[in-house]
Formats: C-alpha cells, sequence, structure tokens
C-alpha cells in the first residue's frame, strides 16, 4: 500500500529535483572548466556564501520585505482598479467602444517608461514603487477583465432578465465569476509585472529594496553578492506567482483551461 | 380568436414581429398570431425551424416586445419580463461556478426569499426532478438529461403560474427524451402549472399536450390547432394508441405541404 504513492512522489518530484542539482553541479563546474572568471560568473558556493554573508548583515531581509511589500501592494492596487475600471467601462457599450483603441494603445506603451516621471512626481520613497506597480499591473488586468466582462453567453443574461435581476444582481451572480478565468489569466501576468515595476522603480531612485541592494553592490562590482540578490528575487517572484495560483486553483475550478486567453503586453 | 374559456391565463391578441436583418432587411417572423391559454393547460408550439416559435415564448415572456399586437398575462398586458413566469431554455443554462442546489437558488436569489424556506424549497425541487441526491455536486459532473432538469426545477423555485420552456429536450438522445417527457408530466401534475412548450417535434408535442398550436414558417403563422384528447396519465404506451398516430399524422401533414411549397 505504501509502495505506490512513494513511488507517485519520485516520480512527480524526482526529476525537477534531479535536473536541478545537475543545473547547480553545472553552474558550480563548468565555467571554469571553459576557462570563465569566476569574478564574471561566481561558482553557485561562493554566491551561496554570499548569500549567507547579506543574510548575516540583515540587509537583505530588510531589502526582500520593501520590494515585497512594494510589489504586493502594487499588485493589489493595480488589480483592484483595473476590474473597477472595466466593470464601470463595460457598462455601457458606447463607453467600451470609444476608450477600446486608447486601452489597446497604452497597452503597447512599456509602462517602465513612467518610473523616472513617477519618482519626480512621488519622491523616491516606497510610495512610487507602490505607484509604478500599480501602474504596470493595472493594465494586463484591466484588458482581460473588459474581454471577460463582455464574453458572457447571452443565455444567461437572458435567464437574468427574465427574472428582472438588477443591473448590480446580474453583475454579481453572472457577469463577474463568468469573468473570472479571464481576470485571472491577467493576474497571473500582473503579479510578475509588478515585481518589476517595483525593481524598476528602485533601479531609478530609491533608498531600499532589492533592486537598490542591486545597485549598491553592482557599485561595489560584488559579482557574488549580486548573485545572491537574484536569487532572492527568484524566490520572491515564485512565491507571489504560487499565490495567485492557488488563488486560481480555489476559485476557477469549474473552468476548462483551453477557454482562457492569456493577454500578455 | 381562438375560442377559449372566458378567461384565459395568457391571451396573444394580433401579434406580429418584424426584425431588421443586418443587411437591412425587414423579416417577418410572426403574423398575426392569436393564442388564448386557460390555467393549467399544457399547450405545445410545434413548428419548422426559423417559423418564429422561440420568438412566440419571448413575447409572452416579455423579453422581446412585438412589432403590434399584445399579449396579456391574466387580463393584463405584458410589458417586460415578470417574475409569474418560469422559463427554460434549449440549453440548460446553469452557472458551472455553483452547485446544483445553488443553481435552483438562483431565482430565490434575485427576488430575495427568505433563505431557509428557499433552501427547503429547492431540496423540494430536486427531489421533484430525480435528483435528490446531487444537491452539492457541480454541473460539470451532471448528464445532460441531469442539467436540464436541473434547469427545471430552477424554473420552478420561484413558484411562477406559467411555465415557458423553449425545445427543453431538444439536445438529449431519443431515450432520455422520452424518459424526460414522462417526468416532465408528472412534475406538471405535481405542480399544477400552465405549460407552453415549443418543440420541432411532433411526437413530443402530441405526447405531452391539451392542445397542439401548428405555425408555419415565414412568416409564422398559426395553421391549425389540435386537441388532444388522450387519456392522462399517458404512459410509455399513449404512444402507438390509434388516437395519438392519428394526430401525429396530422400535423406532419402540415409539414410535408411546408416543404412541399
Amino acid at each position: 500500500m505504501t509502495a505506490r504513492p512513494l513511488r507517485g512522489r519520485l516520480e512527480r518530484y524526482g526529476p525537477p529535483l534531479l535536473a536541478g542539482a545537475a543545473l547547480l553541479a553545472a553552474w558550480e563546474y563548468l565555467p571554469p572548466l571553459f576557462g570563465v572568471s569566476k569574478l564574471l560568473i561566481p561558482r553557485a558556493s561562493a554566491v551561496a556564501a554570499a548569500l549567507w554573508v547579506e543574510i548575516e548583515r540583515g540587509l537583505i531581509f530588510d531589502a526582500f520585505i520593501v520590494t515585497l511589500f512594494e510589489a504586493l501592494a502594487g499588485f493589489v492596487i493595480g488589480s483592484v482598479t483595473a476590474i473597477v475600471s472595466a466593470a464601470l467601462i463595460t457598462r455601457s457599450r458606447l463607453v467600451e467602444r470609444a476608450l477600446m483603441p486608447y486601452l489597446v494603445g497604452l497597452q503597447a506603451l512599456p509602462k517602465v517608461a513612467l518610473a523616472p516621471l513617477i519618482i519626480v512626481w512621488v519622491g523616491i520613497g516606497i510610495e512610487s514603487k507602490v505607484a509604478i506597480a500599480s501602474i504596470i499591473a493595472f493594465f494586463p488586468v484591466l484588458i482581460n477583465a473588459i474581454v471577460g466582462f463582455s464574453t458572457v453567453e447571452a443565455e444567461k443574461v437572458e435567464l437574468m432578465r427574465s427574472l428582472v435581476a438588477s443591473r448590480w444582481q446580474e453583475f454579481r451572480i453572472v457577469i463577474f465569476p463568468n469573468a473570472l478565468p479571464f481576470i485571472f489569466a491577467g493576474l497571473n501576468v500582473a503579479i510578475v509585472f509588478s515585481i518589476t515595476g517595483a525593481l524598476v522603480g528602485e533601479f531609478v531612485g530609491a533608498d531600499r529594496g532589492l533592486g537598490n541592494l542591486l545597485m549598491q553592490l553592482n557599485f561595489g562590482m560584488d559579482i557574488a553578492g549580486m548573485f545572491s540578490v537574484l536569487v532572492v528575487l527568484a524566490l520572491l517572484g515564485v512565491a507571489l506567482h504560487a499565490l495567485v495560483r492557488f488563488a486560481h486553483r480555489r476559485l476557477i475550478f469549474w473552468a476548462e483551461p483551453e477557454n482562457i486567453e492569456t493577454n500578455t503586453p | 380568436m381562438t375560442a377559449g374559456t372566458p378567461d384565459p391565463l395568457i391571451e396573444v391578441a394580433g401579434i406580429s414581429k418584424q426584425f431588421r436583418t443586418r443587411s437591412g432587411d425587414d423579416v417577418v417572423a410572426l403574423s398575426e398570431i392569436a393564442l388564448a391559454i386557460p390555467v393549467r393547460e399544457f399547450v405545445t408550439i410545434v413548428g419548422p425551424s426559423g417559423c418564429g416559435k422561440s420568438t412566440l415564448l419571448r413575447l409572452i415572456a416579455g423579453l422581446v416586445a412585438p412589432s403590434t399586437g399584445r399579449v396579456r398575462i391574466a387580463g393584463a398586458p405584458v410589458s417586460g419580463p415578470r417574475r409569474d413566469i418560469g422559463m427554460v431554455f434549449q440549453v440548460p443554462v446553469l452557472l458551472p461556478w455553483r452547485t446544483v442546489l445553488k443553481n435552483v437558488l438562483v431565482p430565490a436569489e434575485v427576488i430575495g426569499l427568505e433563505r431557509r424556506a428557499a433552501a427547503a424549497r429547492a431540496h423540494e425541487l430536486l427531489e421533484l426532478v430525480g435528483l435528490g441526491g446531487f444537491a452539492d455536486k457541480y454541473p460539470s459532473e451532471l448528464s445532460g438529461g441531469m442539467r436540464q432538469r436541473v434547469a427545471i426545477a430552477r424554473a420552478l423555485m420561484h413558484d411562477p403560474a406559467i411555465l415557458l420552456m423553449d425545445e427543453p429536450f431538444g439536445a438529449l438522445d431519443a431515450m432520455s427524451r422520452e424518459a424526460m417527457n414522462l417526468e416532465l408530466l408528472r412534475i406538471w401534475d405535481a405542480s399544477r402549472k400552465t405549460i407552453v412548450l415549443v418543440t420541432h417535434s411532433i411526437e413530443e408535442a402530441v405526447f405531452l399536450a391539451d392542445r397542439v398550436v401548428v405555425i408555419s414558417a415565414r412568416p409564422g403563422r398559426v395553421s391549425d390547432v389540435v386537441e388532444v384528447r388522450l387519456a392522462r396519465p399517458r404512459t410509455a404506451k399513449t404512444r402507438s394508441e390509434p388516437e395519438f398516430v392519428r394526430i401525429a399524422e396530422r400535423l406532419r401533414g402540415h409539414f410535408e405541404m411546408v416543404q412541399a411549397a
């Protein structure tokens, strides 16, 4: 009886663990073999040691918390604003038709280009990073939510109309839950974007956060230290993405994955 | 106008409906339809596809406004959707994120019925449609016939006087369809509703109805009204009774004429 679950677990976790170990080994031993200086690509063990140093100095934890907060706050503010805006825009066909070309156009503008401007407007504190992250998270959620709110089966709306439902009831009972798969496709993109937004904001002007720490280590030519920040950033990304996926699975267990389109600008 | 009982529950008087197509042409979907349906009657409307029979149902439901003429329910003109009507569509239109019970409760939620009484009634209705043990399942776990039963239970939730059904069993296979016909008659008997059911199956129309209304195609006109005096409760054997066969033949005659034209 116990053999099968154990085997299942091996089959599930075995390959990625092995691949990870192989990658780490390659990182550790391959660059020296090809004569690449360990100043440019420090060994995995050196990066681990540098990470430990950063942890002991206590700076990286503080930086991690700051960037996590900026990204998460930006994600929440940007997404909620986007969902509310999409709901208001799709209330009227006319408004939707009037605004859609500009929204799609704005979608194409690389929003990180706004970072310097926002630092000038809001300052170099955490607020400016939250602002940049929310602007970047806003658009993918907005566009997906608009598509989601407008692609509801006519019969579902007719059912609500036949019951003399109010527009709010129609939205709450049918349109909003119906749009959740689309909204989550946007949120999946937005969560990663919001980390990028926070980081770029920190590059442009900040006194705290992982981006700021990365710049400091860069000035000091501490390549191993920079690598250790990248590791922390990767963990941050994976953790936040897992959070969205967890919510996704809990909320949209009912949807068929093939009819969800991802909107990646 | 069709001679009915003095006080029909549903009265359709001189209804015409035109649609404008995208290319700008006017299409007459229904022309001069008159019908009077008394309380508790089971009326089926049969016609070829595109004859406007679904439109007629939507006109009665107040979902579509007629171009000319008027629909009255219990004497009052219909000016929009109303809550004394339960609708069953061609597809079940269930909300996949809600359990069966929560789907049945949608009308209660919209209308604002008291929660506990509504939940008790929803359970009773699920028993009635033969889905007693399925309250906590999701629609994706049910077969097509079971989903349509949920839709019927939902249509009965707010205890409407009238049930309007638009080809409710059209998507089912022949076996489930006959089973659902028997089920529907049982539900009709137990719930004491007035039912108007649109179908393109002659057999189904005769089997269910007190009266079959035949609508011709383009423009949709009432071309025949047939009283069905088959004994109730009807069973699988009803279909082989001479009267059943005779009425089915008569109805089939209308469609052969349509095809020849």
